[in-house]
């Protein structure tokens, strides 16, 4: 049998089973038991979230009634003994290390994605991408011991030449001030960094792919460089998936618990230097949960999980819509 | 596209062969285990129904509490089923009454134990010390006071060489080098033990910060759990930190003498521990609420503590019996297991006391 001859039966087969009643129904109600189970499995990860929501919004309530809401956000107060709680250096510690760590690894999943889709030999593509896969399979307990116990005591070397280095710089020289201790704010959002990489580069690397090789070996055949493809035409094509693949780090990032906890060096106290002690959200929780004894404590703590959650819903937000302000800005310019 | 054919029918046989040779075998070794399991099911499910004892809570007293089920269970085939899941997650559950025995390292006041229908006792008493990373100075050099210590972790005295501490080492050649005050990050009963001493040495201490399992340190880093404060004093140099004294042991940290009540230099011992213990009068005390940080006496190590052991009261009386039971074998034939792990067991007229409170609170004895 040779290839049209294959093509033209399966080309035809489906014509004349079209008829056959039997057939037919059968597959009408596999394709609607398919509808139904599908809208069952959206209607029900979307319950999951709501149902948590509701529930820790019902446990936070006699920390809502007793802080307020605005009260919580802005007090600095977190103290356990005279049972005052308020989430600012938590929420602070949450944003800055997770801007750390986007600032680090954003650059670094482009140069990996664009080494990927456009300079590596086809030989080395398939090797290096399935290493930068690996590190989305290591458990976070794994990359805490290893900030703590590996990398916090090189960086403590390092640390005294970049507070000498960076400290001087008027303006930012704030940031790099403190004792050499490996492990701080800074730390944390190293740490945090490469456990994103992954994520945001493998989204890159795949959209990147996708691009038209006609619009990329025409840019080439104008003469443009490696850079220039991959800034003007490859990146605007994809904008709004690389947009995406950030953001999808920034929420694991935001959320990371084991090894923020392991590294960051649990502080309540907010410091101008990203070399000090902070804590995120959910470093206190995996800190502080087992031993809180009282009502509100416990209370005090899932309030903290239900922010954060709202910072993650905030993040989403101010994706979709810098993913629609860049749609519209596309469709203004052609 | 023959001969594709015929190589992929070959492959199939062949693939096919191996696979029946395979189940055959699986086979036959298969029912072995399977029949194993069975029964290893049936003896388990027959064991769980009578002879589990369920508990739950502080960490700190889980490797005494595991050592104890371990050889209770090798002697009576009844087993205890411990979770360290933390103080206040004990005590949540014996007030829910989903377990049969609760676990705290930071004792219920008369009243609160009175309002839930609740009873406590002391299981062990352990201790720990400061730990310090100073460049040319060893094990057990460093002399420090309970107000000196206060005013570290305070954030008073900021460097090594202040001259608090120079007075109190007057050999000693104390760098010009800043102080990193290490705590733990989590919560736990070390860190209420540590707070509370801290609070009777200190008015200052009490005043701003106080005791819980924890606190809003004014000062410092958080390592989590005993392994993180370690091991960020290990490598931060001029830290202190605190830790349990079996965690000291174990790992050969450079651990401070202290200044006890009676103003005796003492080291960290098991004895030390003991006579903590044995400086209070357990029977006089409502409830056990007693807390060890500093007491009296010549060789008393002045930073022991202590972990509570909750029942209910309406519980169902062979449950608490058997808890009973099990702490009474403890107290009686585990304590060279507790002294191997550095915890000091409790004194006979302790262990007494506990019998007598059994009996007057819940009406009945073992």
């Amino acid at each position: 049998m040779n290839d049209s001859d294959a093509v033209a039966q399966a080309g035809f087969r489906p014509v004349s089973a079209e008829p056959k009643a039997p057939g037919r129904s059968w597959r009408l109600s596999g394709d609607f038991l398919f509808h139904k189970a599908a809208v069952f499995a959206a209607f029900l990860a979307a319950a999951a979230l709501f149902a948590t929501v509701i529930a820790i919004t019902i446990d936070s309530l006699m920390s809502i009634h007793t802080f307020g809401i605005w009260g919580f956000l802005k007090s600095s107060q977190w103290n356990p003994v005279t049972q005052t709680f308020g989430a600012f250096p938590f929420i602070v510690g949450t944003l800055v290390s997770s801007a750390i760590a986007l600032v680090l690894a954003v650059p670094v999943s482009f140069g990996v994605a664009v080494f990927i889709a456009e300079i590596a030999p086809s030989w080395i593509k398939k090797p290096i991408a399935g290493a930068i896969e690996l590190l989305a399979g290591i458990p976070s307990i794994v990359y805490g011991m290893w900030g703590l116990l590996v990398f916090a005591p090189v960086f403590a070397n390092m640390e005294p030449w970049i507070s000498n280095t960076f400290g001087e710089i008027p303006g930012i020289g704030v940031l790099f001030q403190g004792p050499p201790m490996g492990i701080g704010m800074l730390t944390a959002g190293i740490i945090l960094a490469v456990m994103i990489l992954p994520y945001i580069s493998s989204i890159m690397r795949d959209v990147f792919l996708i691009v038209p090789s006609s619009l990329r070996e025409s840019a080439y055949a104008m003469g443009c460089t490696t850079w220039e493809v991959a800034w003007h035409i490859t990146l605007p094509y994809t904008r709004s998936a690389v947009i995406g693949g950030i953001f999808l780090g920034l929420g694991r990032a935001l959320g990371e618990t084991m090894a923020v906890t392991f590294v960051i060096g649990n502080s309540n106290m907010i410091s101008s230097s990203l070399l000090m002690p902070g804590a995120t959200i959910p470093s206190v929780l995996a800190n502080e949960f087992t031993e809180a004894t009282t009502k509100l404590y416990v209370s005090s703590l899932i309030y903290l999980g239900l922010v954060l959650i709202a910072i993650t819903l905030v993040v989403r937000f101010l994706a979709v819509l810098l993913i629609r302000r860049l749609g519209r800005g596309e469709g203004a310019s052609t | 596209m023959k001969v594709l054919g015929a190589k992929n029918r070959k492959a199939a046989g062949r693939r096919s062969d191996i696979s029946l040779r395979e189940n055959s075998r699986s086979g036959f070794r298969g029912w072995l285990p399977g029949a194993g399991l069975v029964l290893a099911l049936i003896c388990t499910v027959g064991a769980y129904g009578q002879t589990t004892i369920t508990g739950a809570g502080s960490t700190w007293v889980y490797p005494l509490v595991a050592k104890w089920s371990a050889a209770y269970q090798a002697k009576t085939g009844i087993q205890v089923n411990y979770q360290s899941i933390g103080s206040g997650g004990g005590i949540a559950q014996i007030k829910a009454g989903t377990v049969a025995f609760g676990a705290s390292d930071m004792p219920l006041t008369p009243d609160a134990l009175s309002a839930a229908g609740l009873i406590q006792f002391p299981t062990a008493v352990a201790g720990e010390d400061l730990v310090y990373n100073i460049p040319g100075i060893g094990a057990e050099k460093l002399v420090l006071s309970g107000p000196v210590v206060a005013d570290i972790y305070l954030g008073n005295i900021k460097k090594w060489n202040d001259p608090a501490i120079a007075r109190l080492n007057p050999g000693l050649n104390l760098p010009d080098m800043y102080i990193t005050v290490v705590h733990r990050s989590d919560g736990s009963g070390t860190t209420f033990t540590f707070c509370d001493y801290l609070s009777k040495v200190s008015p200052e201490w009490k005043e701003k910060v106080g005791e819980n399992t924890s606190v809003a340190w004014p000062t410092g880093v958080g390592g989590k759990g005993n392994e993180g404060v370690a091991s960020y004093v290990e490598r931060i140099r001029g830290s202190i930190g605190y830790v349990e004294y079996a965690y000291i042991l174990e790992n050969h940290l450079a651990d401070a003498r202290m200044i006890n009540r009676d103003g005796r230099i003492v080291a960290p011992s098991l004895t030390g521990f003991q006579d903590a213990s044995a400086h209070v009068d357990w029977t006089r005390a409502q409830d056990f609420y007693v807390i060890l940080p500093y007491q009296p006496g010549p060789d008393t190590w002045p930073i022991a503590g202590c972990t509570w052991q909750i029942l209910r009261k309406n519980a169902p009386r062979a449950s608490n019996q058997a808890v009973m039971k099990f702490f009474d074998w403890g107290f009686e034939h585990g304590q060279q297991m507790a002294t191997s792990i550095a915890f000091g067991p409790l004194p006979p007229s302790t262990v007494n006391a506990i019998k007598a409170y059994w009996k007057s609170e819940l009406g009945y004895g073992m």
